[in-house]
């Protein structure tokens, strides 16, 4: 259970990254909070020849009002923005879900750059982000690019950034609303079996499909989850169903 | 790659691969062995040690990382009488018995204690839940928890 060999480079400015990742291709990794790239690397399941160590690169830790925006920085750690007043006043949708990503010692650690780049389908952060509406910042040499969440998530962690491009922030629109947020899990910390973010009438589900599912309010579910070891497909979609009931009966009395 | 760190408030200096995690460097390059590697991906909580103050996973953090950083393990919490009550109630309530998790629950515990001066128990059961214990049930553990908040209000 040790990660194979690497090179590893510390950056010090979000070119240097782009640049790096433009001169290593595929073979190169950002490591941030590194909570779910180096699990995956001790297990193998991934081995990078290159890990760009973003972790001292200042200025992408701040949360901050930009007009009728939240803007959260890439480095920004899970536990900051949990008990952050700011996104508890304005985007608690978000609190409630941060409650819910691992335990406090992978919070304290863990960045919400690398969670939403990491793109993993049962995490709660990027079905929150589109539920939100949220727009990702992508820095490249070309500039910085705005990607809508719901066109960030392409696929099993697949996301529509280049390969020499960075995420480096999250612009959250702050315009209100009721929300909902449950998620279905074995263990408190566990990834969801099922999970739900909602605002108003946008349903985004988590942990049924290869990236997060959008669902309007009355619409058909109409999901196609995996099966997997934690639950067959056929319990997913039952399960899905009852935390859109739930949403529902929260939101707006009606089902 | 050179690296200069605290750990338990001493100044260390070293050479290590980039591939070493933290756990590692403290057990096999400083000898610090309280530190316990259970499953080296992050869900038992075994290697529980703080970094600048935070909780962190020791087999979740490179060496390098921790480079210019202030690390603490069990051993430093244990010699500077930090956590001498919270440990002196997981002797007296039976909450260990491999000893295994330990280190990790002593220090959860006491990140939760540092924030929270009378935390309930579910909220004690919430902040342990990274940090697995295959013999107790948990319930004396968070017994022991209870006894040292209030020790420590009263």
């Amino acid at each position: 259970m040790k990660a194979p060999a690497f090179d590893y480079v510390r950056a010090t400015t979000v070119a240097e990254v782009c640049a790096l990742l433009a001169e290593h291709g595929p073979d190169a990794r950002i490591l941030a909070g590194g909570q779910s790239l180096l699990p995956a690397m001790n297990l193998r399941l991934a081995s990078p020849s290159v890990l760009i160590d973003i972790g001292r690169i200042s200025g992408l830790d701040a949360i901050e009002m930009r007009g009728d925006r939240l803007r959260i920085g890439a480095l920004v750690r899970h536990q900051t923005v949990l008990r952050d007043g700011l996104v508890a006043r304005h985007v608690p949708l978000l609190t409630e879900a941060l409650r819910h990503v691992a335990h406090p010692a992978i919070r304290a650690r863990g960045t919400i750059g690398g969670n939403l780049a990491h793109a993993d389908p049962a995490s709660e952060l990027p079905a929150c982000m589109v539920a939100l509406q949220a727009v990702m910042l992508a820095d490249s040499p070309r500039g910085t690019r705005r990607i809508a969440a719901e066109y960030f998530f392409t696929g099993l962690f697949q996301t529509a950034l280049a390969p020499d491009e960075m995420l480096t922030a999250v612009d959250i629109p702050l315009t209100g609303g009721s929300w909902f947020f449950e998620e279905i899990a074995r263990r408190s910390g566990d990834y969801a079996i099922v999970g739900l973010a909602a605002l108003g009438s946008r349903l985004a589900f988590f942990s049924v499909g290869d990236r997060p599912v959008l669902r309007q309010a009355g619409e058909a579910l109409a999901l196609d989850p995996p099966d997997d070891l934690q639950a067959t497909a056929a319990m997913r979609v039952h399960l899905a169903g009852v935390l859109r009931d739930r949403a529902l009966l929260a939101l707006g009395g009606r089902i | 790659m050179k690296i200069a760190l605290t750990v338990n408030g001493e100044a260390v200096r070293a050479e290590v691969e980039p591939r070493l995690h933290l756990g590692d460097f403290l057990r096999e390059h400083l000898s610090l062995t309280g530190t316990h590697l259970g499953c080296e991906h992050g869900v038992c909580g075994a290697c529980t040690i703080r970094i600048d103050g935070a909780l962190a996973r020791a087999c979740l953090v490179l060496a390098v990382q921790a480079d210019g950083c202030r690390v603490e393990t069990i051993e430093g919490l244990s010699d500077s009488g930090e956590i001498a009550d919270l440990q002196k109630a997981f002797h007296e309530r039976n909450a260990l018995q491999c000893g295994y998790c330990t280190p990790g629950m002593l220090i959860a515990a006491q990140d939760l204690l540092l924030r929270e001066s009378n935390p309930d128990r579910e909220t004690i059961r919430e902040h342990l839940s990274g940090n697995y214990c295959r013999c107790t049930g948990y319930h004396a553990i968070v017994d022991a928890i209870v006894t040292t908040a209030n020790g420590r209000s009263g």
